[in-house]
């Protein structure tokens, strides 16, 4: 199914926009009510108290710019910034790539639904879950992946207890759990290149290779887009799966944004003023990027037709 | 049989299939076997919890490598549903802890499918009045859905959080529900282009046979855009079953958990020095079971709908 991009309802005569109106507003209503009081609203109070000294329990102190003072110096904060683009990084190439495989593989030699429904087993689960059984798959002493590799190498491996292997591992089983999503979402959008261009492609001669990077790159680089826009947004907000196995650590190895801000916010003195400072920061780097990408990816267009 | 023979039969062979599949044979049994790799990545773990949840926790470490379960019992799963006595946990090597399952469950299907639907119910009013009524104010109005779509939740999930606290409606099904149940900037852009894209030719005619707008968007416009709004409810009851941040700060009383968040307490109170994997992976595939069998059900709606996502 293909939507038209860019689909303007054709002007009608002025007549039926006063008509329309009242039913309009009506219809709008409800979505315009959850919009102002929980997107617009907690956006502006977010703002608002990134700039003050709160701790829910007492009313809201200005402080001006001295929460982004102290961001800007605050080692910790930019140790997360790190290991949160660190983590995206592994994610988004890692994920990418393998989706990208598994969907132009599985697109030529089989359309089985169950074949794609053992791919998509693992987002069907919650991130905890996925946590959950990996840090016992992961376990050093009794978890299967390390007793193999006992067998294989002589010695287990601490992956989510390094605190060089912990984002790496994190993010291994953040792929693990999305890259069936993907592949789907790439798959679909490989059924829609229509068959003549390759047998036009294989008529004049082109290898497997050149087909694929001539032809099927360049046509499927909206849904490429998508694929890669949707997986950095979820990857700046990852929590649940590193809340669940390390909790930030060990020391702040895995101390990614969104756990910090919690932590932040949560734990001890309840320094909520600060939190908000830090999610703006992460806002302002989430916009940043998505232009960037959008920009980069030229999103907009495929070259199909 | 003669190798002459052999030959003619491999040679009608080839002749019958080269001129459909040039692929050299070799790429291809690659192929299938990198599909084969994936396949075991993916459902591999989900073996494994099964595979634990049935076996004795103290008897684990004897047989770590054991493709079956080690000491098959179902004491696991009694430790999760509390059916066993505290005793009986601990000396299982269990916390004593239980996972509330039956309240859990009934918390995670209220919250998702009552967000889901009125979710998706308000963003295709909206999407209508965005598509097909002309009226002042559209355009700004539709420039506010585009900005909300680029705000992402962890900007709004403390202040909602504070304003659900605010309104005293923390541990209530209202105060989990009602932020996610207004308004769905997605949904609502994913239904708009989807309406656009409709023939206006079928609303036109009711229009002359004298139907109001609100009628023909009962009558005509949500039939027609059932796929769509179908998709919506899939993935929107998948997100909401499966989410985790929005009730942990909204519920801190074990009654408003959902599973996820029952899990996760079942998790934490599970002994760090020696955990009880055994008890775990029986709790984490009780939470994923639901999901499971609704998949096992549904499955090809479920992943025909992730594919038409990338489609718009």
């Amino acid at each position: 199914m293909q939507f038209p991009r860019g689909a303007q309802p054709p002007a009608r005569r002025s007549g039926a926009r006063r008509r329309d109106s009242p039913l309009a507003w009506l219809l709008i209503t409800p979505a315009m009510i959850g919009f102002a009081f929980f997107i617009a609203y907690p956006t502006l109070r977010g703002i608002y108290l990134a700039f003050t000294n709160y701790d829910v329990l007492n009313s809201p102190q200005w402080t001006g710019l001295q929460n982004l003072n102290a961001m800007l110096h605050d080692s910790g904060f930019w140790n997360s910034v790190k290991v949160t683009i660190y983590f995206v990084a592994l994610v988004v190439i890692i994920g990418t790539f393998f989706s990208l495989l598994t969907a132009v593989i599985l697109h030529r030699l089989t359309a089985s639904t169950v074949i794609r429904g053992l791919i998509i087993l693992p987002f069907l689960v919650s991130g905890v879950v996925a946590g959950t059984v990996w840090e016992w798959m992961l376990d050093p002493e009794l978890g299967i992946v390390n007793v193999a590799l006992t067998r294989i190498i002589g010695h287990p491996i601490l992956f989510l207890g390094s605190p060089n292997l912990a984002i790496p591992s994190i993010a291994m089983i953040s792929v693990w759990k999305a890259m069936g999503y993907n592949a789907i979402i790439i798959f679909a959008g490989l059924q829609t290149i229509p068959p003549t261009i390759y047998e036009a492609g294989r008529l004049d001669g082109a290898s497997e290779i050149q087909m694929f990077r001539r032809l099927t790159l360049p046509l499927l680089r909206p849904i490429m887009a998508l694929v890669v826009v949707l997986s950095v947004i979820g990857a700046f907000q990852v929590f649940d799966i590193v809340n669940v196995t390390t909790k930030g650590g060990p020391a702040n190895a895995s101390e990614v944004l969104q756990e910090r801000i919690y932590q932040t916010a949560f734990s001890g003195n309840l320094n909520f003023g600060y939190a908000f400072t830090m999610s703006l920061g992460l806002f302002a780097i989430l916009i940043g990027i998505t232009f960037l990408q959008v920009r980069m990816l030229r999103a907009g267009d495929s070259d199909l037709g | 049989m003669t190798t002459e023979s052999l030959r003619v039969a491999r040679v009608a062979r080839v002749a019958k299939v080269a001129p459909r599949r040039r692929r050299p044979s070799a790429l291809r049994s690659l192929s299938w076997a990198y599909i084969i790799a994936v396949i075991a990545v993916t459902a591999f773990p989900f073996y494994w919890m099964l595979r634990t949840a049935l076996s004795n926790n103290y008897a684990l470490d004897t047989k770590p490598s054991s493709l079956l379960p080690v000491g098959l019992t179902l004491g696991p799963f009694e430790r999760v549903f509390g059916l066993a006595t505290p005793a009986q946990a601990i000396a299982q090597g269990g916390s004593g802890a239980s996972v509330p399952f039956a309240r859990a469950f009934l918390n995670s299907v209220i919250y998702a499918s009552v967000v889901t639907v009125c979710v998706v119910f308000f963003s295709t009013l909206a999407a209508y009045a965005f598509a097909r009524l002309e009226w002042r104010g559209r355009s700004i109005m539709f420039r506010l859905v585009l900005f909300a779509l680029m705000v992402p939740g962890l900007m709004t999930f403390l202040p909602n959080f504070l304003f659900i606290k605010d309104l005293g409606l923390l541990n209530t099904y209202p105060g989990l529900i009602l932020p996610g149940a207004l308004f769905s900037a997605f949904d609502i852009f994913f239904l708009r282009q989807f309406m656009l894209g409709l023939s206006r030719e079928i609303e036109e005619a009711a229009l002359i046979d004298g139907a109001g707008k609100l009628r023909i968007l009962f009558r005509i416009s949500i039939p027609l855009t059932s796929g769509p709004i179908a998709t919506l409810c899939i993935l929107g009851f998948i997100s909401m079953w499966n989410d985790y941040f929005w009730p942990l700060l909204v519920t801190s009383n074990n009654e408003m958990a959902p599973l996820t968040l029952a899990l996760g307490v079942f998790q934490q109170a599970s002994p760090e020095s020696m955990p009880d994997w055994a008890g775990l992976m029986a709790a984490t595939l009780v939470s994923a079971l639901p999901m499971l069998v609704l998949f096992m059900i549904c499955g090809r709606k479920i992943i025909n709908s992730i594919g038409f996502t990338g489609m718009k």
